[in-house]
C-alpha cells in the first residue's frame, strides 16, 4: 500500500467520534496553556502528558498532536497581542506582529497567523505523510552504527551549532548524558550510580526532568527577576479578518515559510526558531514594502509563523520514522510515547500502521480544527492573557508538581523536581541552554546501546563505525556541525549564530 | 535574546569558577561510582562502566574549559536577581514535599500555590492558602475520580469522598 491509501485508513481511524473528541479537547487544551504568556510548546506538552496517562495509546497520542499544534497556534497569539514571547520560535512573530496589533490591525495579524500556520500545518502534515515510508524504507537498512551516527549528528546540532557558545551547550548535553548513565545497565543489569538508592533504579523520568526544567526553573528565574515590568496586552480593535490586500500580501510568504520551514525541522537541527530567523530575512528581502518592516509588515508575521508551523510538523518526520527527538518538544512526545511502552522508529511502522497514519491524520484533522477554534474564540483567549503573573505561576507550578505525583506519588520523586528545578534556575542565570540536557538525558542511553551493539557485532573494531558509507557521511556532518560554528565564533561571527540560539525548543 | 555584548567586563567570574568545581567533583563523582562495575565488555570491549567513563572524563574537561571561560571573563552578563522570591517558591516546594503523604495532596499543594503566589509579590498568605488549597482540591477531584490518577489522599479528601 502506498502513503495514500495508508493515510486515507489513518483518516478513517481518527474520524471515529471518540478520537474526534480526544482531539477537540487536545486542540484546546494546547491552545489554552500554549496562550499563557511564558509557556512554550515544550513546556504546554509536558504539562498536559498526565491529562494522557490514562486513556489508551491511540487516544491520547491523537490527544497529544492536538496539544502539540494548539501549543504553536496559541504562542504566536501571545507574542502578537502581548510583547513577550514565551518561546524562541515566536520572538520574531512578535517583532512584527506586535507592532501591528498596536497600530490597531491586531485582527489581521492573528488572521494571517493563524491562516498561515493553517495552509503550513496542512502542506507539511502532508509531506510529513508522503516522506515518512520512504524514510521508513531507508532507515530499515539501519544497523546500530547508523543509528549510533545520527545520534552523535543529534547531539552535536543541539548542543553545540548554534546558541552562543559551544562550551555551555556541551556543559548542557554531558549533564544529561551524565544523568542518563543512572539506573540499571540495559546490557549487564549492573547498577549505575544509584549509590544505593532504590528510586533511583529505574533512572531519572524523562517528564520530571523537563517540568522541572521548563516549569520550575522558569518560574524561579522570573520570580527573581522581580517586579520590574508589567506587560500590557494590546486590545484587539477591529475586524478579525483581513482585506484583499492582505491577502494578496500573505499567500506567498505561507508558501515560502513553508518552503523554508519544514526541511529545517525535518534535519537533526535542532527547533522551529532557525527557520523563523530565514524566513523574516527572506521577505524583508523579498518584500515590496521595506519600509513597513520593524513597523508591522504583515508579511513579517504571515512567513514566520509559516515557517515555524512547518518546521514543528518537521521535527515528527525524524521522530516518527527514527525515534529520534531532535527538539526538547521533541523529547516529551517521544516520552509521550514510552509511557504506552511503544517506541517510534520503523518497526512502529510495520507492527502498528493504524496508531502511526492515525496520528499523521488526526495531526490534519487537529490542525483543522485549531483554524476554527482560533479565530471566532480569540476574545477567550484574550482573556487568558491578562490572568496576573502571581496565579499564573502558581498555577504552573500546581500542575507541574501534579504531573509528577501522578506518575510516582513519591517524595522522592519531588525531591528530583525541586532539585533540577534549581539545576534549571542556575543554567538559565548563567545561559546555559536547556534543550541539549534533555536530548542528552532521552538519547544517551540509545547511543550507548547502539554504540555497544555495533562494536559487538565487529568483535570490538572501532574502524566499523565508519566503514558504513552511511554513518561516516552523518559523523563528518557531525564533525563539520561542530568545527564550522567554533570557526565562525572565532571569527567574530558568534552573533549570527547566538540569533538562532533557542531556550525553549 | 540576550543583551549586547560589548560592555563585557573582562574580569574574573567568581560564580562560574564554582561551576567548574561542580563539574569536576561530577565527573569525579561518576569515575569512582565507574570503577566498581565489573565490566563485562564481552565481545565489543565496551562494558557498562566504559560510557561513565567517557562522560566523566568529558566533564572534567568541560570544567577545565568552563574555568579558562570563567578566568577571561567571557560568561554573559547576568540579569540582578532577588533571593526572597526565589525561596519562597523553593520553600514551596520542599513544604509539599514533606506534606504530601502527611497532610494529603490538597493541603501540601495549597501550601505551594500561596508559597509561589508570594513569591510573585501576592503577600496576603492568610488569603491565598485557602485559596490554593480549593483549588488544589478541584484538581484533586478532576484528576483522581475522572482521570484516575494516584493521589495521595489527607484529612481534606477523606472527608468529601471516605473511601478515597
Amino acid at each position: 500500500m502506498d502513503a495514500y491509501s495508508f493515510l486515507l485508513q489513518g483518516l478513517v481511524t481518527a474520524s471515529d467520534p471518540m478520537m474526534l473528541f480526544y482531539a477537540l479537547i487536545g486542540v484546546t487544551l494546547g491552545t489554552a496553556v500554549g496562550v499563557l504568556p511564558g509557556i512554550g510548546p515544550a513546556l504546554t506538552v509536558a504539562l498536559l502528558l498526565p491529562v494522557t496517562y490514562r486513556l489508551d495509546p491511540a487516544g491520547s497520542l491523537i490527544m497529544f498532536a492536538g496539544i502539540y499544534y494548539g501549543g504553536m497556534y496559541g504562542g504566536s497569539t501571545t507574542s502578537i497581542l502581548l510583547n513577550t514571547p514565551g518561546e524562541s520560535a515566536s520572538i520574531i512573530t512578535a517583532l512584527e506582529g506586535n507592532k501591528m496589533a498596536r497600530k490597531g490591525r491586531g485582527g489581521p495579524a492573528l488572521a494571517t497567523a493563524a491562516i498561515g500556520s493553517f495552509i503550513a500545518g496542512l502542506i507539511a502534515t502532508l509531506l510529513l505523510a508522503f516522506l515518512a515510508p520512504w524514510i521508513v524504507k531507508i532507515a530499515l537498512v539501519f544497523g546500530p552504527r547508523e543509528y549510533f551516527a545520527l545520534m552523535v549528528l543529534a547531539f552535536v546540532t543541539v548542543s553545540a551549532a548554534f546558541g552562543d557558545s559551544a562550551l555551555r551547550g556541551l556543559t548542557s548535553l554531558f549533564l544529561g548524558l551524565a544523568l542518563a548513565c543512572i539506573g540499571i545497565d540495559q546490557l549487564t543489569g549492573q547498577a549505575r550510580l544509584s549509590f544505593g538508592v532504590p528510586d533511583l533504579l529505574d533512572g531519572i523520568e524523562v517528564t520530571t526532568m523537563a517540568v522541572a526544567m521548563f516549569a520550575v526553573g522558569e518560574a524561579l528565574y522570573i520570580a527573581g527577576q522581580g517586579m520590574q515590568h508589567d506587560d500590557q496586552v494590546t486590545a484587539v480593535k477591529g475586524s478579525v479578518w483581513m482585506n484583499r490586500l492582505d491577502w494578496m500580501r500573505s499567500w506567498k510568504p505561507w508558501l515560502r515559510g513553508t518552503a523554508i520551514g519544514f526541511p529545517i525541522g525535518a534535519m537533526p537541527a535542532g527547533g522551529a526558531e532557525i527557520g523563523t530567523f530565514l524566513s523574516y530575512a527572506a521577505e524583508k528581502k523579498l518584500t515590496r514594502h521595506p519600509e513597513e518592516f520593524g513597523e508591522g509588515a504583515i508579511e513579517g508575521v504571515a512567513g514566520p509563523e509559516a515557517a515555524n508551523n512547518a518546521s514543528a510538523a518537521g521535527t515528527l518526520v525524524p521522530l516518527l520514522t527514527l525515534g529520534l527527538p531532535t527538539s526538547a518538544t521533541a523529547a516529551i512526545m517521544l516520552a509521550g510515547f514510552q509511557q504506552f511502552g511503544l517506541q517510534p522508529g520503523p518497526l512502529l511502522f510495520a507492527t502498528n500502521p493504524t496508531l502511526v497514519w492515525g496520528l499523521i491524520a488526526s495531526l490534519l484533522i487537529a490542525n483543522a480544527m485549531l483554524l476554527v477554534l482560533n479565530l471566532p474564540l480569540i476574545g477567550l483567549w484574550v482573556k487568558l492573557l491578562t490572568i496576573p503573573r502571581h496565579w499564573l505561576y502558581a498555577g504552573i507550578l500546581l500542575f507541574a508538581t501534579l504531573g509528577t505525583i501522578g506518575a510516582n506519588p513519591s517524595s522522592f520523586e519531588l525531591g528530583m523536581l525541586l532539585a533540577f528545578g534549581v539545576l534549571g534556575y542556575v543554567m538559565r542565570l548563567f545561559g546555559y541552554p536547556i534543550a541539549p540536557i534533555v536530548v542528552g538525558l532521552i538519547l544517551g542511553p540509545m547511543a550507548e546501546q547502539q554504540l555497544r551493539r555495533a562494536l559487538s557485532i565487529s568483535q570490538g573494531d572501532w574502524t566499523t563505525l565508519v566503514q558504513s558509507p552511511i554513518a561516516a557521511v552523518l559523523l563528518g556532518l557531525a564533525a563539520l556541525a561542530f568545527i564550522v560554528p567554533l570557526i565562525m565564533r572565532a571569527r567574530g561571527k558568534g552573533e549570527m549564530l547566538s540569533q538562532m540560539a533557542g531556550d525553549e525548543d | 535574546m540576550r543583551p549586547a555584548t560589548q560592555n563585557r567586563k573582562r574580569s574574573r567570574d567568581t560564580a562560574a569558577l564554582f561551576i567548574a568545581a561542580g563539574l569536576v567533583v561530577l565527573g569525579l563523582v561518576i569515575i569512582w561510582d565507574s570503577a566498581r562495575l565489573a565490566d563485562l565488555g564481552g565481545y565489543s570491549g565496551l562494558g557498562p562502566a566504559s560510557m561513565p567513563r567517557v562522560v566523566g572524563f568529558c566533564l572534567i574537561l568541560l570544567a577545565l574549559w568552563t574555568a579558562t571561560a570563567a578566568l577571561r571573563g567571557e560568561f554573559p552578563e547576568r540579569p540582578p536577581q532577588q533571593a526572597a522570591p526565589v525561596l519562597w517558591i523553593v520553600a514551596g516546594l520542599a513544604a509539599q514535599m514533606l506534606l504530601l503523604h502527611a497532610a494529603g495532596f490538597s493541603i501540601a499543594t495549597g501550601i505551594l500555590f500561596a508559597f509561589t503566589a508570594r513569591g510573585f509579590g501576592k503577600r496576603n498568605l492568610a488569603m491565598t492558602i485557602p485559596i490554593g488549597i480549593v483549588l488544589s482540591f478541584a484538581v484533586w477531584c478532576v484528576f483522581s475520580q475522572l482521570l484516575m490518577l494516584h493521589l495521595p489522599a489527607g484529612p481534606v479528601e477523606q472527608l468529601i469522598f471516605p473511601r478515597g
